[in-house]
């Protein structure tokens, strides 16, 4: 790289660039005298080194904050982001942005130019907002400041977990303060300790399980190719369906959504249409764009257009009757369709007893919120059969989710190994811990919410009838403990309540905290005893390794599992 | 209709919006919102895959400049297959007729099979205009170079030219507004008060015992308001449900006030609305197992001196249809009249049975004939229900279908007079 800048200087190279350049291939464009870019979709830049526990390795931390400002650099580097042609040429990471038939012929030019000696037009003027930056950046004691916020956001949210981003903001401060030689020394020393860490090591292994995910069609038979769809019904208008509807529209598939009644179909519509807007608000979307995703999606109260659906999604009342009936109107509304149910809790082969195609029947279990949860578990029932699992996993695929085919069976994987977890944390309550006390060990240890926030917004109530119904099953390891179904019999449901173990009424909103009357109806009353962090972090993280362990010896498929 | 390749057009479904008063539930939409709810709640109910679709014949009477050529904007809009292509028709309130007999000579020339046809019409979004002054400068102030110029191209406008214009619906060729012109014809036809007000009566009545009786769950879709989806709007809100005779007889005539006959009782409404209907040749209808409501068997079109009774070209249309299809009136189970205003219907229907008439200008043919009340608009028409311009063609065509099965016939006339003197009639059959 240095190579290459050191050419640069003498015989101009200008990089183009067409498609991905992260990481390493950003860098070697930074080492070029002029970046030009395609004004392709496809066409990104961004340094992601972070996101697999490492920092960029060639240069990365020290060329880029001095091409686009520390802050601006920062953004990046630190988050592993990555951004499209536009942003880039307002960042002033390229310099110019033009159609990919003239990419090449631009950077020619560009490279020509440079060569007898004109300079690399200026970069966007400076707006007001940026001089502050500048004047922020310029100074020492203002550079300070930055650091030190940097710092502090990262600790935030790493929570001591992930070193590569703190290492990545040594690297540049380094670099700025004493010189490119210590910067470029600092960014490989770090860089080499990073590398063989068990961080880093973790994320690739991620990374490449992901990556062997998306190739994985859900069946082992490589001659079973997944059916075309070009039409989802939405049965359910409520959170989940909208949600549904909405990830559907958004990736062009259209949705036929039906609900019983107006009130109900018109709050689903707002919900969709309240999500693009606000994409299109963040200029995620342009406005036509989001009017087109719209029109994707047509509501109705009764079966018209679900014949012509591929696949039909319930999310209608969680209860088994609920969803047979539906399942024996929809065979006979749409006889040609699949049927996937996003229960939670039910099982797919239970619900399939009700239908004359039990092979079209299979189980596609979202996350709330659909638009931002990445996973969706696909549930093979005993009678399913492969092409309904391969179109349904295509479909998830197609909506961006990470899709994971497993067993049919109580709570499927992802509810079966977080109920003992659950039930752990309630146990910990009644034994006296604090609320918040158990949710900041775990969220400590690494999960994103505490497991009693995590309860707050799935429903009190539905974690417990989920919780007997894991029991029923499975015996006594997943037993609830007893006096806990008090917290949802006084109507303490939750956050769609209002009322659970946090206060949803008269805090500020991102605001947490316990209410405390919630203890009232536990033993112990409000004063709370005290139980080591370790023992909450072990006892409930145990608990859902047990459980993986016990459905691992089952699971459909251990050599996927096991990748 | 079978000519060249021989195909008959298959009309497989139709829906439409409620129609509604302008300036009431739909008042915030435009042309192209209305003509978008429509078009997909028709491909839905026709449970049909879009890229079956080859064309979008579409129009809307009082157009948009932004969008010239509504048709294509509507399939875009709607999320259809981009590949579908689209152009706009015009024939004022025949203007959906129009898509539907353009669509079927496509068909029977084999140059498609499957096309949605259909129109829309905002009069809550009518594009208020300029003079003529005002926009001649305007246009010569963006060719001007200096500020100067720009300003002095203002010079010969007058305050009184800067008042918006309105669309009017007036002929362009005579000056006179639609009712003046039914006025005339109520007139020369001695068309009386009384008969006009009994007319749009029975309109009303029998267009309050359809709703009342369900008649139109099949052909009215529901549309949930964008962009809240709160208000829901399931039925037309014109018809008088409580309509009494006495009522229509207390109206001011509003066209002449001294002497005339024509009220805001006996009239169609400025109406907003939408309209489409889903045709395939019968083959492909047969090959995607579609059970199509009927089929397009002829149609006709015919002009009048504008000057003479505007609104009388139906009493040439429509013996023209009947010619070219070798029916007479009594064969038919069913006829559909488009009701731009009492007077007119009447005014028509007293031609079809007139000897004078036919000898005076039918070269002396046999008149048609009289059309039994009880085959003649039995939901109510235009005045009861609404004129949405575009889209009337279209309802016409769908309502006269869902009847002929209802009352197990089998052919059914429509006939629609339209603005500039035109009139269109086809004939529908079952089998
Ligand atoms: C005739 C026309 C001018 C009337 O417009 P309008 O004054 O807005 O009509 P409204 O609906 O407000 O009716 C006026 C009054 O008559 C009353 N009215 C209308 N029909 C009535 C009935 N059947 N019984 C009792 N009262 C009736 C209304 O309630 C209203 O009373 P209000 O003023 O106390 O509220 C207008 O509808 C028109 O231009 N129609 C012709 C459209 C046309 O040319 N179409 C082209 C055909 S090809």
């Amino acid at each position: 790289m240095d190579r290459l800048e050191e050419l640069s200087r003498k015989k101009p190279v200008v990089a183009a660039i067409h498609g991905p350049a992260l990481g390493g291939g950003l860098e070697l464009a930074l080492a070029c005298a002029s970046r030009i870019a395609s004004d392709d979709r496809r066409t990104q830049l961004g340094q992601p080194e972070v996101q697999l526990g490492v920092i960029p390795g060639a240069g990365g931390t020290q060329r880029l904050p001095r091409l686009i400002g520390i802050a601006q650099a920062l953004d990046l580097i630190l988050t592993g982001k990555s951004v499209r042609a536009g942003k880039a040429r307002k960042l002033g990471l390229v310099d110019e942005v033009v159609p990919k038939a003239i990419l090449l012929d631009v950077a020619r030019k560009r490279a020509a130019a440079l060569a007898g000696g004109r300079p690399a037009p200026k970069r966007s003027p400076l707006v007001p907002e940026k001089l502050q930056e500048v004047a922020l950046e310029d100074n020492p004691i203002g550079r300070r400041f930055l650091f030190h916020e940097a710092r502090k956001s990262i600790r935030k949210k790493t929570r001591g977990h992930y070193p590569a981003p703190e290492k990545a903001l040594e690297a540049v401060r380094i670099g700025i303060e004493e010189g490119p030689e210590a910067g470029y020394r600092a960014e490989a020393e770090r860089f080499g300790e990073l590398v063989v860490g068990d961080v880093a090591r973790h994320l690739v292994e991620i990374f490449f399980a992901t990556q062997e995910l998306k190739k994985d069609t859900g069946v082992d038979d490589p001659s079973v190719k997944p059916a075309r769809v070009e039409k989802i019904g939405m049965l359910g208008a409520g959170l989940m369906g909208a949600g549904i509807a909405y990830v559907s529209v958004e990736a062009g598939i259209p949705v036929r959504l039906k609900d019983r009644d107006d009130a109900s179909l018109g709050r689903g519509l707002r919900q969709i249409a309240g999500i693009l807007d606000e994409r299109v608000k963040r200029k995620r979307l342009t406005f036509r764009d989001g009017e087109e995703k719209l029109a994707l999606v047509s509501g109705t109260t009764d079966y018209s257009g679900f014949k012509s659906c591929d696949v039909v999604i319930e999310a209608v009342f969680e209860d088994l009757g609920v969803k047979q009936t539906t399942l024996k109107e929809v065979e006979r509304e749409a006889p040609a369709v699949i049927f996937a149910s996003n229960t939670s809790s039910i099982p797919i082969g239970r619900i399939a007893e009700a239908a004359q195609r039990p092979e079209k029947v299979v189980g596609m279990h979202f996350f709330s919120p659909v638009d931002k949860m990445p996973l969706l578990e696909v549930i093979r029932a005993k009678s399913t059969d492969a092409q309904t699992v391969a179109t349904v996993v295509a479909i998830g695929k197609r909506i961006g989710k990470t899709v994971i085919v497993v067993n049919d069976g109580p709570g499927f994987y992802t509810s079966r190994i977080l109920g003992p977890y659950l039930n752990e944390a309630s146990y910990l309550i009644l034994e006296g811990a604090a609320v918040d006390e158990i949710d900041s060990a775990l969220v400590d240890f690494g999960f994103p919410v505490g497991p009693l926030q995590l309860l707050d917004e799935v429903g009190i109530d539905v974690g417990s009838k989920v919780a007997h119904i894991m029991q029923g099953a499975f015996g006594d390891r997943m037993r609830p403990p007893e006096g806990f179904e008090r917290i949802a019999a006084s109507g303490r449901l939750g956050r769609k309540a209002k009322k659970g173990f946090y206060k949803y009424e008269g805090v500020q909103k991102g605001e947490k905290t316990v209410d405390e009357t919630v203890y009232e109806l536990l033993p112990g009353g409000v004063r709370r005893g005290s139980i080591p962090r370790e023992e909450i972090v072990e006892r409930c993280v145990l608990q859902m390794v047990n459980e993986a362990a016990y459905s691992g010896a089952k699971f459909h498929d251990r050599s996927r599992s096991a990748r | 209709m079978t000519n060249r390749t021989g195909r008959r057009t298959a009309i497989i479904g139709g829906v439409r919006t409620p129609f509604v008063k302008a300036g009431t539930s739909f008042r915030n939409l435009t042309a192209l919102d209305l003509g978008k709810l429509v078009v997909s709640e028709l491909v839905q109910r026709c449970e049909l895959k879009p890229r079956e679709i080859d064309q979008i014949v579409f129009g809307t009477v009082i157009p948009s400049v932004q969008m010239p050529n509504i048709a294509r904007e509507v399939g875009l809009a709607t999320g259809l297959p981009k590949e579908i292509e689209a152009y706009t028709v015009v024939r004022a309130c025949a203007t959906s007729l129009q898509a539907l007999t353009t669509a079927a000579d496509a068909i029977s020339a084999g140059e498609i099979d499957c096309a949605i046809v259909g129109g829309s019409e905002a009069m809550s979004d009518v594009p208020i205009t300029y003079s003529r002054p005002v926009a001649q400068a305007i246009v010569t102030a963006s060719r001007g170079k200096t500020v100067v110029d720009k300003i002095r191209a203002f010079s010969d406008v007058s305050p009184r030219d800067l008042l918006p214009v309105p669309p009017a619906i007036a002929e362009y060729s005579t000056g006179l507004s639609m009712g003046e012109s039914a006025e005339k014809m109520a007139k020369e036809n001695g068309i009386s008060r009384e008969a006009q007000d009994a007319f749009a009566h029975r309109s009303h009545t029998k267009a309050a015992k359809a709703w009342d009786e369900g008649t139109f769950s099949k052909e009215v879709m529901r549309v949930l308001l964008p962009p809240g989806f709160e208000e829901a709007v399931v039925e037309d809100n014109v018809v008088r449900k409580d309509s009494t005779l006495e009522g229509y007889a207390k109206l001011k005539p509003v066209f002449d006030r001294k002497y005339g006959s024509i009220t805001a009782g006996n009239s169609s409404p400025l109406t907003d609305g939408a309209a489409a209907l889903l045709v395939m040749s019968e083959d492909k209808a047969r090959a995607l197992g579609m059970r199509p409501l009927g089929y397009l068997r002829e149609y006709a079109y015919a002009a009048v001196d504008p000057n003479w009774q505007l609104l009388q070209a139906p009493a040439f249309s429509v013996p023209k249809v009947l010619r070219r299809a070798g029916m007479k009136l009594a064969d038919l189970d069913l006829v559909e009249i488009h009701e731009a205003f009492a007077a007119q219907v009447l005014s028509n229907l007293q031609a079809f049975a007139s000897k004078q008439f036919a000898d005076e200008h039918l070269g002396g043919a046999e008149p048609i004939g009289e059309v039994p009340d009880g085959k003649l608009n039995p939901n109510g028409g235009s005045i009861s229900l609404g004129h949405p311009f575009a889209a009337t063609g279209a309802r016409l065509v769908h309502q006269a279908l869902r009847e002929l099965a209802a009352r197990n016939g089998n052919s059914a006339l429509i006939s629609i007079c339209a603005a500039g003197g035109l009139g269109g009639a086809c004939i529908l059959t079952r089998e």
